[in-house]
């Protein structure tokens, strides 16, 4: 976003509605540039992309995030690790449009001498590390949280994770660390879109009931309509806040594919590519969507 | 000489402890591992020193997370369970994550390598270790022979911002390192003994059983060179080169698999690399686990690599 935009956006927020309207716009927006990305890059996780859209656009443009684009590395900034990095393709239009770096860059994802690929790394401004392989990003964050308490700093670190992604034994040496430490400073998100890459998740490892499974492990825990934005906006701006001891978590359910009626239906729409004729009729479609 | 015996991690922990008292920005991370002078630590900086429990995945990413926000951390564990059970996570977050962040310093302790835990079997052995870890990019490998060199590594790690593992024997060693030798760093190793016709080329706690030998071949009038290899990554090949040339045979030990890319891969490479055409022996333990009970001394025997076994193998060669 350039200056004037970013007034603009400061100004409409001063009305709840207007940045419900805004963040909801956003997200047809994000949603678009992402499946044009695909419509080059085949190779990119598009139905895990499509799910943590409305979650990206209101850490960024819901101001949740106290960032500096211009100056990515700034120590006083809120961190953001997202642990789901094959769903992190949609982050790229929002990073881009903020500043990060040239949005040019978004037409040459997975091109030779692109730095930019379907999994993001931290020569990428605004990621702050590597992640792909998963169940990494909630122990590091923890570190993270560790160091900034100890150094004095205020800033927050949040992480995103999908549900599948909690299977993996590490997520809960992480859990059960940050709530011992008292870690309330750390924010995770969790992208619950109930698919894994081969299944539904409850058909493989059934992770119910999450909330209490958390709440058992201390963690302040609340849920949302991952979709939402408004819900979004509000919970996250609460659960930022709170520093009362306890790491927070923020069950967001999400619907994986988020907006393409093939991919929602389908169990396994992880590994699912669309075809570029079918690219182009969804963004028609969500073109005329966003008239009406 | 009587000389004196102390284990690796306390003289290392030792100093750490020294330099948390001097420097804010130390942290000290434990995954349920102890040590007599670590309570020193534990007690006196106990914000800066965190157990992580048993868990030793998690220890690689707090450790990370640390490092990345600009603490100095040494993060402590059993090495076949610091380098195995969180080798991933050593791979992504240190190795893979320090070609893009240049400056993370994460020392990785890892104690009890090689057959350290005689009497555990071989879960607790690390015979692996050498050979993963030297595959991947961006890791300092430290493997010191003796405590004097485990405490010389702590001014070294605070100097250079790069992830580092230090191997760590667990039983007490007498000190080679008595103020006669360089210890450089830019180097990697260290000629203890200059001799003619045969070197053993050695690391860890062999480097020890090396000089044994080199001592009785001596008194049978065979001037066998020692050459104490502490820092498997980054070596110097062309000091080493110099340092080989003079040998007609050259005999690799080590406490870990041979054939698997430990210190004899390392020195086959440098041999192969500098075209020296010199004979190469290769000891070590086979491709087989040691389930043996018993201490050190008698399993070094079963696989060859006690005093007796190593003098043959000279005798053989020398003629």
């Amino acid at each position: 976003m350039n200056k004037e935009d970013l007034i603009e956006f400061e100004e409409e927020c001063c009305h709840e509605t207007d940045v419900t309207k805004l963040l909801a716009e956003k997200s047809a927006w994000v949603r678009k540039e992402t499946l044009r990305i695909h419509k080059t890059c085949r190779e990119i996780r598009i139905a895990s992309c499509l799910s943590d859209i409305e979650i990206f656009t209101v850490l960024y443009y819901g101001k949740i995030l106290n960032i500096r684009p211009n100056d990515p590395l700034w120590g006083g900034r809120d961190r953001f690790i997202v642990s789901k990095a094959h769903g992190a393709v949609s982050l790229y239009p929002v990073l881009a449009d903020f500043g990060f770096f040239d949005r040019r860059e978004l037409e040459r994802v997975c091109m030779e001498n692109s730095i930019f690929g379907s999994i993001p790394d931290c020569r990428i401004p605004g990621f702050e590390t590597i992640n792909g392989s998963l169940g990494h990003g909630l122990g590091v964050a923890c570190g993270i949280a560790l160091a900034l308490k100890r150094s004095g700093k205020n800033a927050n670190i949040l992480v995103l994770m999908g549900d599948g992604e909690l299977n993996e034994g590490s997520v809960w040496e992480a859990i059960m660390f940050a709530a011992h430490h008292r870690l309330d400073n750390l924010l995770l998100i969790i992208d619950k879109n109930e698919k894994s890459m081969l299944d539904y998740c409850k058909n493989a490892i059934d992770l119910e009931p999450l909330d209490e499974k958390f709440k058992a492990f201390n963690w302040k825990t609340e849920i949302v309509d991952g979709h939402n934005v408004r819900e979004l906006y509000y919970t996250l701006k609460k659960l930022k806040e709170d520093r009362d001891g306890q790491p927070k978590v923020l069950i967001a359910n999400t619907v994986k594919g988020k907006g393409v009626p093939r991919l929602e239906a389908d169990p396994l729409c992880h590994i699912k590519s669309l075809e570029p004729h079918e690219i182009d009729e969804i963004i028609g479609g969500l073109d005329n969507g966003c008239r009406s | 000489m009587a000389a004196e015996v102390k284990t690796m991690r306390d003289a290392m922990i030792n100093k750490i402890c020294q330099e948390m008292q001097k420097r804010e920005n130390i942290f000290f991370l434990s995954a349920d591992m102890g040590a007599p002078t670590l309570d020193e630590i534990r007690t006196k900086f106990k914000d800066r020193f965190v157990s992580v429990g048993i868990a030793e995945q998690n220890l690689i990413n707090v450790s990370t997370g640390l490092a990345l926000e600009g603490y100095i951390v040494y993060s402590y564990a059993i090495a076949p369970f610091l380098t195995m059970r969180a080798y991933e996570q050593i791979k992504n977050n240190v190795a893979l994550m320090a070609q893009i962040k240049r400056d993370m310093n994460i020392n990785l302790l890892g104690v009890g390598v090689g057959l350290s835990y005689d009497m555990s079997g071989p879960s607790h052995h690390a015979i692996e270790d050498m050979s993963i870890m030297r595959a991947l990019p961006n890791l300092i490998i430290f493997s010191p022979s003796d405590w004097v060199l485990a405490e010389k590594f702590v001014d070294y790690s605070i100097k250079i911002k790069r992830p580092k593992y230090a191997r760590l024997d667990g039983k007490p060693v007498p000190r080679i390192y008595d103020g006669g030798q360089k210890i450089d760093f830019q180097k990697g190793f260290c000629e203890l003994v200059a001799g003619e016709k045969v070197c053993l080329v050695a690391t860890g706690v062999m480097t020890q059983r090396a000089l044994e030998v080199a001592g009785d071949c001596l008194k049978n009038g065979m001037k066998v060179g020692v050459l104490d290899i502490f820092l498997l990554k980054p070596l110097n090949y062309d000091s080493m080169y110099e340092a080989l040339k003079k040998y007609e045979c050259v005999i690799t030990m080590e406490e870990g698999f041979i054939n698997k890319g430990g210190v004899d891969g390392l020195v086959s490479d440098l041999l192969n690399t500098k075209q020296l055409d010199v004979k190469l022996i290769n000891l070590g333990l086979k491709d087989r686990y040691v389930f043996e009970m018993g201490n050190r001394n008698y399993l070094h025997k079963l696989n060859y690599l006690d005093k007796e076994s190593v003098i043959k193998v000279v005798k053989e060669v020398w003629r």
